[in-house]
């Protein structure tokens, strides 16, 4: 009777586990399965003119360039307001907030930031910046639409990077009669770089691919020049690509493919970056 | 005295470790030696003397610390300026992410300094000091973490003494490090003493009594005796101190 108990339980163990592996391994198919779809549906639309040159016939043949240009400058303004904001604040929560009240508060609303839907951003920007501030449809209002979108995530990431650096560095610092900030410049912020980085990239490359956000805050339909200031409204990759897909009867298949194939590049290039930067980092590590 | 201290009372926010009515003065050039069961308090007045214990909550603080005749307690005291005076060793090496070089110049350059040549003086004088040089002359510039435990313990040493402090506080300096390393370290110290004043936390009874000119006894806050290390370890005159010195506890 033992016996069979037993091997009847190791049976169902090495079912059990064959299971979990196929569901792991399950996980893995929609990605690959996307990619090829785009590479092989998209692919044959790839040429020098598509990436350099700007739309034709109502967007039904020609390039994608300024769409290409501007997702880079939105990406390179979230990048220049969410960056410092973030670091900076992430820095106050780790090295110097006490745990009180107001802090808990701060960590609460950044935990509600990362989970407002991002259309819901999109209606913000259009009241705070478009209108408000006057700064009307345009890059700088988009971008700055999108980096309140990103802070929580750079904050998140920052502070853990942060966290993750042992006390002991800090003690040390200290005694030898550093200051907090000194401390921080040169030992613990060098030492969480890679994880700062790595939380900065995924930030960027989350706004790089929105669509909502920059709906009504910054996106143009079509322009047939590249921005020319901040001020300007912008087209970009994520917009283009839901207007071809569904506001331009007759589009040609290979262009929608083709234009999601940059973007998903383009996302997918920084998502390798930040994990070549991450285990480069823990392959230097010291401690 | 170096160092007076009168009748000083610690307490924590979180209820552990204090001190209690703490009265002692610490000679130049000798070393004392702080010792007894863990959680006695020796860790804690170490980080009253460079005022480290600031990093901690500290619920309740009472009482002088005299160095040099200025109370270092006081809260007009500059910290920065005392921790360049009152040098620390931890009890695990915890070498700074970078090169032994850096290592041992980053309080100096944090100070300020920038010359070159005094920098590398510097570094030479304090792995000499250490009793390191020999071993890391030659690789300066790697990283002190690729370096074994007895090694790094002693870099740390060395990175202390760079600063040319006046005091040296060791928290169990030994606490990791084989019984080689601990030699290196133990006779590293009897050569400070004779420039420094040094504060032992030592890792065992036997090494207290190795090293101790001066020998003070802490038991759950307390000072239960302090005097000069030959007397304490061979005739103490408290039982307390006695019963632990022969290994009746703790």
């Amino acid at each position: 009777m033992m016996k069979f108990l037993s091997r009847h339980r190791h049976a169902t163990q090495k079912v059990g586990f064959a299971l979990i592996t196929l569901i792991a391994f399950a996980t893995v198919l929609p990605i690959i399965g996307t990619v090829i779809f785009i590479l092989v549906q998209g692919g044959s639309a790839i040429s020098w003119e598509f990436l350099t040159g700007f739309p034709r016939d109502g967007m039904r043949g020609g390039g994608i360039l300024p769409a290409i240009v501007g997702t880079l400058y939105l990406t390179l303004g979230v990048a220049a307001f969410s960056v410092p904001l973030g670091i900076a604040a992430a820095i106050y929560l780790a090295e110097y907030a006490k745990d009180n009240r107001a802090t808990r508060l701060i960590r609460l609303a950044i935990v509600n930031l990362a989970g407002i839907p991002s259309v819901v951003y999109g209606l913000f920007g259009l009241g705070l910046f478009v209108v408000f501030l006057r700064l009307g449809s345009s890059i700088l209002a988009a971008s700055l639409t999108l980096s309140i979108m990103t802070l929580p995530v750079i904050i998140s990431a920052t502070e853990e990077a942060l966290r993750s650096v042992p006390q002991s560095f800090r003690t040390v610092s200290i005694s030898l009669g550093a200051t907090r900030w000194q401390t921080i410049r040169k030992v613990i912020l060098k030492e969480a770089l890679p994880g700062i980085l790595t939380g900065v990239i995924l930030g960027l490359e989350r706004a790089a691919g929105e669509t909502a956000p920059i709906l009504f805050t910054g996106a143009a339909f079509f322009l047939p020049r590249l921005p020319h200031s901040p001020f300007d409204a912008t087209m970009a990759l994520p917009y283009h690509l839901f207007v071809i897909s569904t506001q331009v009867p007759n589009m040609p298949i290979q262009i929608q493919y083709g234009t999601a194939l940059v973007l998903l590049v383009f996302v997918l290039t920084m998502n390798v970056i930040a994990t070549v930067i991450r285990s480069r980092a823990r392959a230097k590590r010291q401690w | 005295m170096k160092i007076q201290i009168n009748n000083l009372s610690i307490q924590y926010s979180d209820g552990t470790e204090s001190l209690r009515g703490i009265s002692m003065g610490v000679r130049p050039n000798a070393v004392t030696v702080l010792f007894g069961p863990a959680g006695g308090g020796k860790s804690t007045l170490l980080r009253c003397l460079n005022r480290l214990n600031d990093l901690a909550e500290v619920k309740t603080a009472s009482g002088q610390i005299l160095i040099d005749g200025e109370n270092i307690l006081d809260p007009k005291t500059d910290v920065i300026a005392l921790r360049r005076k009152v040098g620390m060793v931890f009890a695990r090496p915890v070498p700074l992410p970078m090169s032994i070089r850096q290592n041992v110049t980053y309080g100096l350059e944090l100070a300020g300094e920038k010359r070159r040549a005094k920098l590398d003086e510097a570094v030479e004088r304090s792995l000499k000091l250490a009793a390191i040089w020999d071993e890391v002359k030659e690789r300066l510039d790697d990283p002190a973490a690729a370096l074994s435990g007895g090694q790094q313990q002693r870099v740390c040493l060395a990175r202390a003494l760079a600063l040319q402090p006046e005091i040296i506080l060791l928290d169990e300096p030994t606490s990791g490090l084989d019984p080689i390393s601990t030699g290196k370290v133990e006779a590293a110290l009897q050569e400070l003493k004779k420039e420094y004043t040094v504060i032992l936390v030592p890792q065992s009874v036997q090494q207290a009594a190795r090293t101790a000119d001066y020998a003070a006894f802490f038991l759950q806050g307390e000072l239960i005796e302090y005097d000069e290390g030959a007397k304490l370890f061979t005739a103490p005159k408290e039982k307390k101190t006695e019963d632990y010195i022969m290994g009746r506890f703790g």
